[in-house]
């Protein structure tokens, strides 16, 4: 791909992430910043590269350093947004009147 | 190995990667789908990782399946650990941390981040012929060479800021700004010296460029943050999410990749939008919030004349009898319940006051906490259905036909002098009206403490606030003790 094709889909992108974004409902905003968090750990695609690339031993290694920290982020982050996502319930009661007392 | 020329197949791959991630984002307008989300997020990942390991080995002619040589398989099983090792303790950090540190832990995350896209950026550097962006006269191709700095520069600012963001966090460090003597003249200068180096390295790819832009950017990272207060973290902790899209987003380029280019590009406009509305929940310019040292200026200046005035001390039986009386109670939770840990008791309170007929909603303000949606989380974690839960603009309206406001660890946001007072560091701010409450009870460690602007609140001398002053946790047992 020549660069006016990557830019192109990296502008696009900016705006499909701004008009996605705006639709997050602000009580999730939380877990929005926990899941962005995890792809952005998406990195690890160069990382990958890097550990499995021969002939320089410094590259590698660091590539693999890299994998370990991505990993964290990628396992830590999706982990932890399903334990908080698990956590919004809607309502269910059985005891009370939502609709408050009567006159 | 061979693979400067990626596959069609690979490269639809990392596109379906990117879709999925964009599904991911979209999960999370209702709670109802967002566990969806978080799935489709998941099943991108692992796309991408996949794909790029298979895209490592080369496929010999004639052959579907790549034959690895013993050397490849080595260097799999070495790859294979470090995942393993990153998710052993991702997985222990996520299911041990406790709700109330979620902003440290976001912030410990950016870091990581924005260290791993360092040290991609530096193993792209050392061995350019594997991510496919050496030149035909054996150097490193200059449009390379840009991203490769900028990718390496945004990594390193993410790092060290994140770092600086997760000890004030944490409490490891002081939340107070720090302010350094002509710290706009020093980040300005260390941040052009990286543009300019940045430039330099198109020309000259030596490592002393590279070394110098990298250690400018981890100075300007730890530069940035240090000034910026506590309460100003919704904000750095949003621009910290925003850079370590970037940093992925310039990897992409790097590496032509479009799946690290889409998630980069979502992340970081993500980052950037929750910065923007945190910046405009407080009525401050991002600039402002940047250059730092917010509450510093004003705090102590009104102590005098506060202390003089009447106020009136409920106690927690007053409390239990005029909540259980009310019709309806908005509960406006802060920061300091966050501190006190004392989401689960207002919940059983709420429930015990719903037992009673009484209307209960929770207010959230956007900058309450530490971090974008800290208090719904919270609320969350004390089984609060999410549809009890209220934004501002939602339910200003209401407290004209409130009873009891229930102020619990908040100060701020419910601060009359943003509406009124032209003078107040905070005017302008969007506040809850609870004023307009029939009954206002602030629950607060003690009289002394103002709020983090520094600036006096009219709220506690208004007649019909009732001051219930004792840690947050402590006051709302003993209101259920007394209902």
């Amino acid at each position: 791909m020549d660069f006016i094709s990557i830019l192109s889909v990296f502008v696009l992108a900016c705006f499909v992430g701004y008009y996605v974004v705006w639709s997050v409902t602000p009580a999730l905003h939380t877990p929005l910043m926990s899941v962005t968090n995890a792809i952005s750990s998406v990195i690890i695609v160069g990382a990958l590269i890097a550990g499995a690339s021969a002939g320089e031993a410094h590259s590698s290694w660091l590539g693999l350093g890299a994998v370990v920290l991505a990993s964290i982020n990628i396992f830590g982050g999706f982990a932890v947004t399903a334990r908080m996502l698990a956590m919004y319930k809607k309502k269910d009661r059985t005891g009370g009147s939502p609709e408050g007392k009567g006159k | 190995m061979e693979h400067a020329v990626i596959p069609p197949w690979a490269l639809i791959a990392y596109l379906v990667s990117g879709v999925l991630f964009i599904l991911a984002l979209r999960g999370l307008s209702s709670p109802a789908t967002s566990r969806a989300g978080n799935r489709f997020g998941m099943a991108g990942m692992t796309i991408a990782v996949l794909t790029t390991l298979l895209t490592q080995a080369p496929i010999p002619e004639g052959s579907f399946l790549p034959s690895p040589t013993s050397e490849e398989l080595v260097t799999l099983v070495k790859i294979l650990v470090a995942i393993g090792l990153g998710g052993i303790i991702g997985i222990t950090i996520a299911r041990k941390i406790a709700m109330t540190a979620m902003p440290q832990l976001v912030a410990a995350f950016h870091s990581l981040v924005g260290l791993a896209a360092v040290l991609v950026g530096w193993a792209a550097y050392l061995n350019p012929e594997a991510f496919g962006i050496l030149g035909a006269d054996g150097m490193i191709d200059p449009v390379s060479r840009v991203e490769m700095g900028l990718g390496i520069a945004i990594g390193a600012i993410t790092f060290s800021g994140s770092v600086i963001a997760f000890a004030k966090l944490n409490g490891t460090m002081s939340g107070a700004a720090i302010l350094l003597p002509a710290r706009h003249v020093i980040n300005l200068g260390v941040i052009s010296a990286i543009v300019v180096l940045t430039a330099w390295f198109t020309q000259d790819e030596g490592l002393a460029v590279i070394g110098a832009i990298t250690l400018l950017a981890f100075i300007v990272g730890f530069l940035l943050i240090i000034p910026i207060g506590g309460a100003d973290m919704p904000v750095v902790v949003s621009m910290l999410n925003s850079y370590s899209g970037w940093a992925a987003a310039a990897m992409g380029f790097t590496l032509h990749n479009t799946a690290m280019i889409i998630t980069g590009a979502l992340v970081g406009s993500s980052g950037a939008i929750l910065s923007y509305i945190m910046c405009k929940a407080m009525n401050r310019s991002f600039i402002s919030v940047i250059a730092g040292g917010f509450g510093t200026e004003a705090g102590g200046a009104e102590e005098g004349e506060r202390i003089d005035r009447p106020w009136k001390r409920g106690s927690a039986e007053d409390a239990a009898f005029l909540l259980k009386e009310a019709e309806q109670v908005i509960i406006i939770p802060g920061y300091g319940m966050a501190v006190a840990q004392a989401q689960h008791v207002l919940r059983e309170m709420a429930d015990l006051l719903r037992e009673e007929g009484v209307r209960v909603k929770f207010a959230i303000h956007p900058v309450a906490g530490r971090m974008p949606g800290h208090m719904n989380v919270l609320l969350a974690e004390a089984d609060v259905p999410y549809d009890e839960v209220f934004e501002l603009e939602d339910i200003n309206g209401e407290f004209a036909q409130t009873d009891v406001a229930f102020i619990i660890g908040a100060n701020d946001v419910v601060n009359p002098a943003a509406k009124t007072d032209k003078s107040s560091p905070i005017y302008g701010m969007p506040v809850f009206d609870v004023d307009k409450a029939k009954t206002i009870m602030f629950l607060k460690r003690s009289m002394s403490g103002v709020g983090y602007a520094g600036v006096d609140n009219e709220v506690f001398y208004m007649d019909q606030t009732m001051m219930l002053l004792a840690d947050a946790k402590k006051m709302v047992e003993e209101i259920i003790k007394a209902m």
